[in-house]
C-alpha cells in the first residue's frame, strides 16, 4: 500500500455533511431536507479508542455508515490511512473492507436468520480457502463453543449473537473496528461481558476502535477520546478525562449531569 | 393450534388431488375416453361410482385424469410466473431508481391486462390448447410474483445483515443469492400456492369457454362445459367437476394461508 502506515490518524473526517431528502409533502415547492450531519470534523488516532456519544437522532448512525463506506456524504472528506474513501465507488473499496469492520447494534437483525454461524462469520472472507479454519480461531477468540459454527443465530442468546457479530467483524483481520451501539440492545450483565470482550480484543489485536453510543458512562468506561454529537454537529471533543472532568459546552454539561454513574448504568434499566 | 389447521387441511386437500392424479397414470376404474352409447347418462352405480356422461364415458375416470391436467397447467403456469417474476422483483428491489420504476410500471401494465383476454388472444393466434392457456395464465401471474419479491427484497435490503455483508465487501450478486433469495423464499412459496389456486380456476374457466384444453383430453373445466346443456336434466355432471375445482382451489388457498402463518417473519423472531 502506498499509504503512510505511521500517519498519526487512521480515520480523518473533514467538514462532513449528509443531507437526506424527504419525499415531497406537496406537489409544489422543494422536497424537505434533513441535515443528518452538518460539518463534522475529527481524527481518530491509530490505536486509540474513540468514542462518539450523542442522543438518538444526533447523526451517529449516519456517521457510522459513512465511515464504513456504506453511504456517501453530501459534502466533505473522509480519509482512511490517508486515502479518500468518499469518492470511490463501492466496488473499489476492497482495501477498506479488509481493514475497517463494523459491529452493528441489533444482535438479531445483523445476523441472517437463514445462515449458519460459520457462514455468517466467514462472510467477509468470501470463498477464501481455509475460511472455516479461521472461523474456529474466531469462535475461540470470542469465547463461543467450537460447535457453534454449525448452528443458526436463533439458537443463541443476545450476548452470544453479539459475539458472533464481533467474530465476523474480526474475520478479515481489520485494523479498525467501528462498534455501533454494540451493547445497547443487551441486558446489564451481558453488557459488561461484551464490553470486557471488546476491550480484550482491542488490546490483543492492537485495534483502533470507534465506539458509538448514546450512553456516556459506557463511553467513559471504554474510550480514551470522545466526541459529543448533537443534531448533526460535534459540540465538543477531546480526551475523555478532560471532557468528562471539565465539560466546556453547556450541552455536554447537561448530558453529564443527566447521566447516571457507571455503576448505576451497569445495574439499572435503560431505554434502547 | 388454530393456525396449523389451515396448513393441515390445505395439505390434505392438495395431497388428495396430487394422489388422484398420480394414481390415474397407473389405474382408472374405466377408460376415461371410452364411449359407450348403451351406458349414456347412467346414474351412480356400483361399477360407475359417479355415473356416466352423455357419451357413456365414466365420470370418475375422467375426473381422475382431469386432476392431471389441472396440476400440469398449474405447475407450468406458476413455474413461468415464479421464474420470471421473482428475479424481476429482486432486481427492482435491489437496484431501485429508474430500473425499479421501469420494471414495476411494465408490471402494472400486465396486471391491468385481463388474463382471460390474453389467453383468448393467444388461443386465437396459435390455436387454443393447454399450452396457450398455461402461457397466458403464467404471463398474467408474473406481476404478483414480482410485487411480492420486490417487497420482500426491500425488507431484506434494509436489514443490518445486508449492511454487514456490504461492509464485508460482498457483491450484489452474493447478497442476492445468499441473503435476499433465502429470506424471501417463504413469501414466494406462499405466493405460489395462492397463484396455483388462481391458475386452476383460470384453466377451468378457459376450458369452459373452449380456449383451454382441447377435446378429448379430460379437464375439469371441459367437463363443466359439456354438462351445461344437460344442467336441468342431469345436474350431477356439473356438480361433480364443480366440486372438484372448488375443493382444489380451497386446498391451495388454505395451504397458502397456512404457509403464510408459518413463514410470518414476526413469528420467526420468537421461534
Amino acid at each position: 500500500m502506498s499509504d503512510n502506515p505511521r500517519s498519526e490518524s487512521v480515520v480523518s473526517v473533514r467538514d462532513l455533511w449528509r443531507t437526506y431528502r424527504r419525499p415531497r409533502t406537496s406537489l409544489f415547492g422543494p422536497r424537505p431536507e434533513v441535515h443528518a450531519l452538518r460539518g463534522v470534523s475529527f481524527d481518530v488516532a491509530r490505536g486509540s479508542r474513540f468514542g462518539i456519544v450523542g442522543e438518538s437522532g444526533s447523526g451517529k448512525s449516519t456517521l457510522v455508515r459513512l465511515l464504513a463506506g456504506l453511504d456517501r456524504p453530501s459534502a466533505g472528506e473522509i480519509s482512511f490511512d490517508g486515502r479518500r474513501i468518499d469518492t470511490l465507488p463501492e466496488r473499489r473499496l476492497g482495501f477498506l473492507r479488509s481493514r475497517l469492520q463494523v459491529v452493528f447494534q441489533d444482535p438479531m437483525g445483523s445476523l441472517d436468520p437463514r445462515m449458519r454461524v460459520r457462514d455468517i462469520i466467514s462472510e467477509p472472507l468470501g470463498r477464501q480457502p481455509g475460511r472455516f479454519e479461521r472461523v474456529r480461531e474466531l469462535l475461540e477468540a470470542v469465547d463461543l463453543p467450537a460447535d457453534a459454527g454449525r448452528r443458526y443465530p436463533h439458537q443463541f442468546s443476545g450476548g452470544q449473537r453479539q459475539r458472533i457479530s464481533i467474530a465476523r467483524a474480526l474475520a478479515p483481520r481489520p485494523g479498525v473496528l467501528v462498534a455501533d451501539e454494540p451493547v445497547s440492545a443487551l441486558d446489564v450483565l451481558v453488557r459488561a461481558q461484551i464490553l470486557d470482550l471488546l476491550a480484550d480484543l482491542v488490546e490483543r489485536y492492537a485495534l483502533t476502535m470507534v465506539f458509538v453510543s448514546h450512553d456516556l458512562a459506557v463511553v467513559r468506561h471504554v474510550c480514551d477520546t470522545v466526541a459529543v454529537m448533537r443534531q448533526g454537529e460535534i459540540v465538543e471533543q477531546g480526551p475523555v478525562r478532560d471532557v468528562y472532568g471539565e465539560p466546556r459546552h453547556p450541552y455536554t454539561r447537561e448530558l453529564i449531569a443527566a447521566a447516571p454513574s457507571l455503576s448505576a448504568a451497569l445495574s439499572g434499566p435503560e431505554e434502547g | 393450534m388454530a393456525r396449523t389447521v389451515n396448513l393441515v387441511a390445505g395439505a390434505v386437500l392438495v395431497g388428495l388431488v396430487v394422489l388422484v392424479a398420480l394414481v390415474s397414470f397407473a389405474w382408472t376404474p374405466h377408460d376415461p375416453l371410452l364411449v359407450d352409447a348403451s351406458l349414456r347418462l347412467s346414474g351412480p352405480t356400483a361399477e360407475y361410482v359417479l355415473g356416466t356422461d352423455r357419451f357413456g364415458r365414466d365420470v370418475a375416470s375422467q375426473l381422475m385424469v382431469g386432476a392431471r391436467t389441472t396440476l400440469y397447467v398449474g405447475v407450468v403456469a406458476v413455474g413461468i410466473a415464479a421464474l420470471a417474476g421473482t428475479p424481476l422483483g429482486i432486481v427492482a428491489g435491489m437496484r431501485g431508481g429508474w430500473l425499479d420504476e421501469l420494471i414495476m410500471r411494465v408490471n402494472d401494465l400486465v396486471l391491468a391486462f385481463p388474463a382471460l383476454l390474453l389467453a383468448i388472444m393467444l388461443g386465437a393466434v396459435y390455436g387454443a390448447s393447454t399450452l396457450t392457456a398455461m402461457v397466458a395464465i403464467g404471463v398474467a401471474t408474473v406481476p404478483s410474483f414480482a410485487r411480492v419479491a420486490r417487497a420482500g427484497t426491500l425488507q431484506v435490503m434494509s436489514t443490518e445483515y445486508v449492511l454487514a455483508a456490504r461492509a464485508g465487501g460482498r457483491s450484489r450478486a452474493w447478497i442476492a443469492g445468499r441473503h435476499v433469495l433465502p429470506n424471501i423464499s417463504g413469501l414466494v412459496l406462499v405466493q405460489s400456492s395462492v397463484s396455483f389456486a388462481i391458475a386452476v380456476l383460470a384453466e377451468a374457466a378457459l376450458s369452459f369457454l373452449g380456449f383451454g384444453t382441447a377435446p378429448p383430453t379430460p379437464s375439469w373445466g371441459r367437463m363443466l362445459q359439456e354438462s351445461q346443456e344437460l344442467l336441468a336434466v342431469e345436474p350431477r355432471l356439473a356438480l361433480i367437476p364443480g366440486a372438484a375445482i372448488a375443493l382444489a382451489v380451497l386446498g391451495f388457498n388454505l395451504l397458502g394461508d397456512g404457509l403464510r402463518d408459518r413463514f410470518d417473519p414476526r413469528l420467526e423472531v420468537r421461534r
